[in-house]
């Protein structure tokens, strides 16, 4: 028997509408504006922020008892000297790339749908960008001197060493959380500005008027707005893949079993964006829930984020296989072996856990009706981050634990402190997302009336 | 005189962007000049409308990227060649090929400042006080009306003539604005 929503859902398409019927530029205004204005704040979100707050409280108890005594307290131990510590880093950075893909490739593929998600996914960037920014920072031993990594003139007269990955990571990093940083702002001015206006508190009104800087909605300033936003998201789209390109470069630059190879940056591309996607689903399905913006993050939204994950989860796919695949191709030993550990060594079950995650499980998106159940497409996304996670996990740990010399092998097992440095920065990630869909419209205004325009110039060409 | 209303121009408020569409190219074929378009959202072909020709910004962010791609290089160059040479694994100072990622990052930098930079300062961004902002609904302007602004610095403009002007374009309301 066909259920009545989903008869709903077949006969519209092929083009489901990206936005609720009945909405005009005031609804539009009114609703999203809304929920950082006058709405009541839910209760949920008071509970979910202190948890966020007590795994920041975890967080800062973690770095400083690491600041007082020193990376021992991790599990890393030489020959794994790189555990935890890089797996977030990782994690974290892919996660945030889908909000550069969406905002700015999505952008020049001229993909309208894009618009609803862009705010929070763009938020979902900075704020994945800041956890990732934790990790390089403190597992550096002495993390009081991590400045020698910036080309600063110091009295020592050393300098940087630029033929090193890890100063490529340093720059391409920095430059990623700052343009994102910039790309967010430009695209908040407007509705900075709409909040500016419907402000009834006298406070919001100075702090909006002030972060609005002035914003009139002038012809003039529209024109160079978009062109600034078309260069921008032209800017961000190299910039968002030498970025997980140079992360890649960390590994495939060195000598390591596992490591040394070029299939690396387009494989770790495709995971970063296999896991953002992922992550803006774990966080896009439970905020159209509890905010009710089920017109706005419509079911095709929904939809089509399944298929790119789909798509990038095949991708991947592919990266494991042609990992396999090459390591024999060499006929070298240390490779070959390298692989067979993956799969037979002490850490066999993680890499099998990320195969189940990453690619057995996400199949079942071929279904269409698994594909548009909400419950169904939500923990296929939590356990598309937890894959993410253990594919990480399996690269760093099981290519150093043993490399060339059987008598340098060892073990990494992780510590209470590496776990609560990993939940302390979900928390982190957490609270700074909870923080932001009070304070700033999650989802971007002016270009949802962007999409009422277009709406209605369909439905006049349609009649 | 200091106490005498100075005004900054007349304005006229329309509900739908097409009217406003509409109302600028009037305007303008009626020979005025110094004229303003304010919208909820960005609408194609209203910065022509205005008068408004093109921007230098693109120029400035090829600028922008320009200055970040030399410095970019220089900077390594100047460090590994210059300050601080070192035999890395046998390769020549000016190892380019591995300078090449952090110019790279440096070029998109750069050019990304200049993009935001350069489109603030273009519009004169931020701007603490502007008298638009004196017109009874403007603030309507950030949520659905549509709103076209005659200014008296403009050679054609009268207070009263420009009043029936605007009001001919059938508006929802026209008001003046103090400066």
């Amino acid at each position: 028997m066909v259920t009545e929503p989903l008869r709903t859902l077949l006969e519209i398409e092929p083009e489901a509408p990206i936005i609720g019927p009945g909405h005009d530029y005031a609804s539009v205004t009114d609703k999203v504006s809304a929920i950082v204005l006058t709405n009541k704040t839910p209760k949920g979100w008071f509970v979910g922020l202190a948890i966020a707050f007590a795994l920041v409280m975890t967080l800062m108890a973690a770095v400083g008892y690491l600041f007082i005594t020193g990376i021992g307290i991790w599990g890393n131990q030489i020959p794994v000297a790189w555990a935890f510590d890089i797996t977030n880093f990782v994690w974290w950075i892919g996660i945030g790339h889908a909000g550069t893909l969406i905002s700015a490739i999505l952008l020049l593929l001229r993909q309208k749908w894009r618009q609803s998600i862009n705010r929070f996914a763009e938020a979902m960037t900075l704020f994945a960008v800041a956890c990732a920014g934790i990790f390089p920072l403190i597992h550096v031993g002495r993390p009081w001197l991590a400045y020698w990594l910036f080309p600063i003139p110091n009295t020592m007269g050393v300098w940087p060493q630029f033929r090193s990955p890890l100063m490529w990571d340093v720059f391409a990093v920095s430059t990623y959380a700052t343009v994102s940083l910039l790309f967010w702002f430009v695209g908040l001015i407007p509705d900075l500005a709409t909040l500016r206006d419907r402000a009834k508190n006298r406070a919001a009104q100075i702090i909006y008027g002030m972060l609005a800087m002035g914003w009139r909605g002038s012809a003039v300033h529209w024109h160079r707005y978009e062109t600034a936003s078309l260069l921008l998201a032209g800017l961000a789209t190299p910039l968002v893949v030498s970025v997980h390109t140079v992360v890649s470069f960390d590994f495939a630059v060195s000598i390591i079993p596992g490591w040394h190879t070029t299939i690396f940056p387009p494989y770790f591309v495709a995971g970063a964006i296999y896991s953002g996607f992922a992550m803006v689903m774990t966080l896009g399905i439970p905020v159209r829930r509890f905010y009710h913006l089920e017109d706005f993050i419509t079911m095709r939204h929904l939809e089509n984020m399944a298929k790119v994950l789909l798509a990038t989860g095949l991708i991947v796919a592919y990266g494991y296989g042609m990992e396999i695949f090459s390591a024999f191709y060499t006929g070298e030993k240390f490779e070959t072996y390298m692989v067979m550990n993956r799969l037979h060594g002490p850490y066999a079950p993680a890499y099998w856990a990320l195969i189940l995650c990453n690619i057995i499980i996400p199949q079942f998106l071929w279904i269409k009706r698994l594909r548009t159940n909400i419950p169904v497409l939500f923990v296929i996304s939590l356990i598309i981050n937890v894959g993410m996670w253990l594919e990480r996990f399996v690269i760093i740990v099981t290519s150093l634990h043993r490399d060339f010399m059987p008598s340098s092998w060892g073990m990494f097992r992780p510590t209470q402190w590496d776990f609560a440095t990993y939940f302390g920065t979900i928390g982190l990630f957490l609270m700074l997302f909870f923080l932001f869909i009070r304070f700033l419209p999650l989802i971007s205004i002016f270009e949802m009336r962007q999409l009422v325009a277009s709406e209605n110039e369909r439905a006049v060409r349609s009649h | 005189m200091s106490q005498q209303k100075k005004i900054y121009g007349v304005m006229a408020e329309f509900e739908e962007a097409g009217e406003l569409l509409v109302a600028a190219h009037k305007a303008r074929e009626a020979g005025f000049t110094r004229l303003d378009a304010y919208s909820p959202l960005p609408i194609e072909g209203l910065s022509e409308a205005v008068g408004f020709e093109s921007t230098r910004l693109p120029l400035i962010v090829l600028i922008g990227g320009i200055v970040g791609a030399i410095g970019g290089f220089a900077l390594q160059y100047y460090i590994h060649v210059i300050e601080y040479p070192q035999n890395i694994g046998g390769r020549p100072f000016n190892s380019w090929p591995s300078f090449v990622p952090i110019t790279f990052e440096t070029t998109v930098l750069c050019a990304a400042l200049a993009a935001v930079l350069g489109m603030l300062a273009l519009n004169g961004l931020p701007s603490p006080y502007h008298p638009v902002f004196n017109a009874p609904r403007f603030k309507l302007a950030s949520r659905h009306r549509f709103f076209l602004c005659i200014k008296a610095r403009d050679p054609k403009f009268d207070l009263e003539e420009t009043k029936e002007f605007l009001l001919g374009l059938e508006p929802h309301e026209v008001c003046e604005i103090e400066d």
